[in-house]
């Protein structure tokens, strides 16, 4: 079930310039979230924002009653979040969206491909895997190696692998042509830039690899209620927010066929 | 102490929601008691299913937000089959907000849902600005809202609201026209038509260049258009643009509204309408207003 609900900042870490990472406890009961599902924060006391700014769920501990938010500082929104400290409260939405398939069988292979902010997603995806017997490549990537935080976290959840486009770090150039890519999965995720999960996704088309991917188009309601979301799929327009974000690149040739 | 009257509907409290704002309710369940709401409006109805207009179709401005959404719907019929039976049971008033690009269209929804008994009234949307080929003409001149509400009328039955379009230059002479045409009520604002531009990519923030405006920047706009209409008909007038807190809605019921609908406010606090309701019990008892009548149109 949905709530609309206080939570408490009980840690809040700065990581480079661009990223922050808060721990956010409920107090009570919270709800379980699954991986790739995501909140709508509220932004107070800054009047260029009124609308809840969605933030997927970095981590969540459903008995310590916790969930973390790594947030990337892009704007007013995310500027005010930054200037949060321990002890303020955040009132967040959640759980919210359709997120990724984790329901896979023991000792199967798979590669998870992060870009940016859409790293957030994969610790708490990599962790529930991990702990279902899954194998995981963690593929994670940015202009330059500042641009990519918290990557020592995924060291315990599965092979970590580094790209960066000038080379500051790990393979030099752009995600999709780490050599990782040649290898086979039973499944591929990606959450990152949209040009990246084009092309992770297309990668994976060409091959026949099962491959989901998680998208970050512009919210209004986060709860299905306005259509401001849309994506193109292969069935129409549907909602990031509620069908998504989410989605099995077998109904999306049609957005990752368009550059 | 809240109960008020749209014509035949009765409302156990002024509080409805926006079209377009509010799903088909089910979406705001876990939130709140849909059943502590006077009504809700559905999401624009057209006869056939709709896409709706390309992505990007939202983009937050200064208290406010353009969508151009663009009437994205399943049509009239997977309506009446998939959703109503999903909602029927609720208490409380639900109502289909009927759009269309034709006489026909317009009045072959409404015909559909005159036959649906849980449904008693619907909102006659001749004022949506997203539709190249819709609703803007039929809201924006007297002469042709007067046609499609007096067709309207001749296939509808129940509580007829015609929702107005705040994109003209004199909008008491088109409520006064739907009026003579036969409509039970008008509802009032709908978006106000709007434009933004994203100065580094050099390009227009929506797929569709164009868009609505709502949330609290267009509230002193609408106000003064419900205040305007009231003075200007004899039926009920619903106002609604930028409604927020249970003081917005009694500035609007004060302004002449007889009950009220809060729409962008549901994407900030979705569960605002209950406070609303709460908000303007609290405001009668200490205001010691006995019947929230009292107070609609004194100004
Ligand atoms: C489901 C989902 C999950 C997300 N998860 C995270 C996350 O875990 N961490 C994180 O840092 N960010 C995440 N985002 C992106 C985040 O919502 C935006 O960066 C944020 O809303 C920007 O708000 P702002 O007020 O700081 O920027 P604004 O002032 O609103 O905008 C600044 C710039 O960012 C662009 N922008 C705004 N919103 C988005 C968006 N949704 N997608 C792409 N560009 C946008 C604007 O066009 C503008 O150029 C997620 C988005 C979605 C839809
Ligand atoms: C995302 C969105 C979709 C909307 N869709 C419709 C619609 O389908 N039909 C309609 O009559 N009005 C529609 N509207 C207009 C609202 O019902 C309302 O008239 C307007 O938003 C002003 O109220 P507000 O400021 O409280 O949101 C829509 C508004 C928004 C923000
Ligand atoms: S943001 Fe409103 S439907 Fe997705």
């Amino acid at each position: 079930m949905k709530e609309i609900h206080d939570f408490r900042i009980i840690e809040r870490r700065q990581l480079g310039e661009q990223y922050f990472r808060l721990l956010l406890k409920h107090g009570g009961q919270m709800q379980p979230v699954a991986p790739g599902q995501f909140v709508e924060v509220l932004v107070e006391d800054e009047p260029r924002v009124m609308l809840r700014r969605p933030i997927s769920v970095h981590d969540a501990d459903a008995e310590a009653g916790t969930l973390s938010l790594l947030v990337q500082i892009v704007g007013n929104g995310t500027r005010r979040l930054a200037t949060l400290a321990e002890g303020d409260s955040l009132n967040l939405v959640y759980p919210l969206g359709h997120g990724f398939t984790t329901a896979i069988p023991a000792g199967s292979k798979a590669l998870l491909v992060g870009g940016g902010a859409g790293i957030a997603p994969l610790l708490h995806l990599a962790k529930t895997l991990h702990a279902g017997g899954v194998h995981c490549t963690v593929l994670l990537g940015g202009r330059t190696a500042s641009l990519i935080p918290v990557q020592d976290d995924f060291r315990p959840f599965g092979d970590l692998l580094l790209a960066t486009d000038d080379g500051s770090l790990g393979h030099h150039g752009i995600i999709t042509t780490h050599p990782a890519f040649a290898d086979t999965y039973d499944i591929i995720y990606t959450c990152g830039p949209t040009p990246m999960m084009k092309a992770v996704a297309r990668s994976a088309a060409e091959r026949g690899l099962r491959c989901e991917v998680s998208l970050e188009n512009m919210m209004a309601c986060g709860v299905g209620a306005c259509l401001c979301c849309v994506t193109d799929t292969d069935q129409g327009h549907r909602c990031v927010c509620k069908d998504g974000p989410v989605f099995d690149i077998s109904t999306m040739s049609k957005w990752y066929s368009n550059k | 102490m809240l109960a008020v009257n749209i014509h035949n509907l009765k409302l156990k409290n002024p509080v409805m929601t926006a079209s377009g704002t509010f799903g088909y309710g089910e979406e705001f369940a876990d939130f709140i008691d849909l059943n502590r709401l006077g009504g809700f409006v559905v999401k624009g109805t057209t006869g056939t299913h709709r896409e709706g207009n390309p992505y990007p179709r939202m983009v937050e401005t200064p208290s406010g937000m353009l969508n151009s959404v663009g009437l994205q719907n399943g049509g009239v019929e997977k309506f009446c089959k998939e959703v109503y039976p999903r909602i029927k049971h609720l208490d409380t008033n639900i109502i289909v907000n009927v759009s269309g690009s034709s006489i026909e269209e317009y009045c072959d929804v409404a015909s559909q849902v005159d036959a649906l008994d849980r449904i008693p009234a619907i909102e006659l949307n001749i004022s949506c600005p997203n539709v190249k080929h819709g609703g803007m003409g039929f809201g924006t001149q007297p002469g042709m809202a007067a046609e499609v509400v007096e067709a309207v009328r001749k296939v509808y039955h129940k509580t007829l609201i015609v929702k107005l379009s705040p994109n003209v230059t004199n909008i008491a002479e088109i409520a006064k026209a739907v009026e003579g045409a036969g409509a039970d009520s008008v509802s009032l604002i709908n978006t106000l038509l709007g434009m933004a531009i994203d100065i580094e990519r050099r390009r227009p923030r929506m797929a569709n260049v164009t868009g609505g405006l709502s949330g609290p920047a267009v509230k002193p706009v609408a106000v003064r258009m419900v205040w305007q209409v009231a003075h200007a008909v004899k039926i009920p007038v619903v106002g609604l643009g930028g409604i927020c807190t249970a003081e917005d809605a009694i500035e609007f019921l004060m302004a002449g509204a007889t009950a009220i609908e809060v729409g962008t406010a549901n994407f900030i606090d979705p569960a605002v309408t209950v406070k609303i309701i709460d908000g303007l019990e609290a405001w009668c008892k200490a205001h010691g207003v006995s019947d929230i009548n009292d107070i609609i149109g004194i100004i």
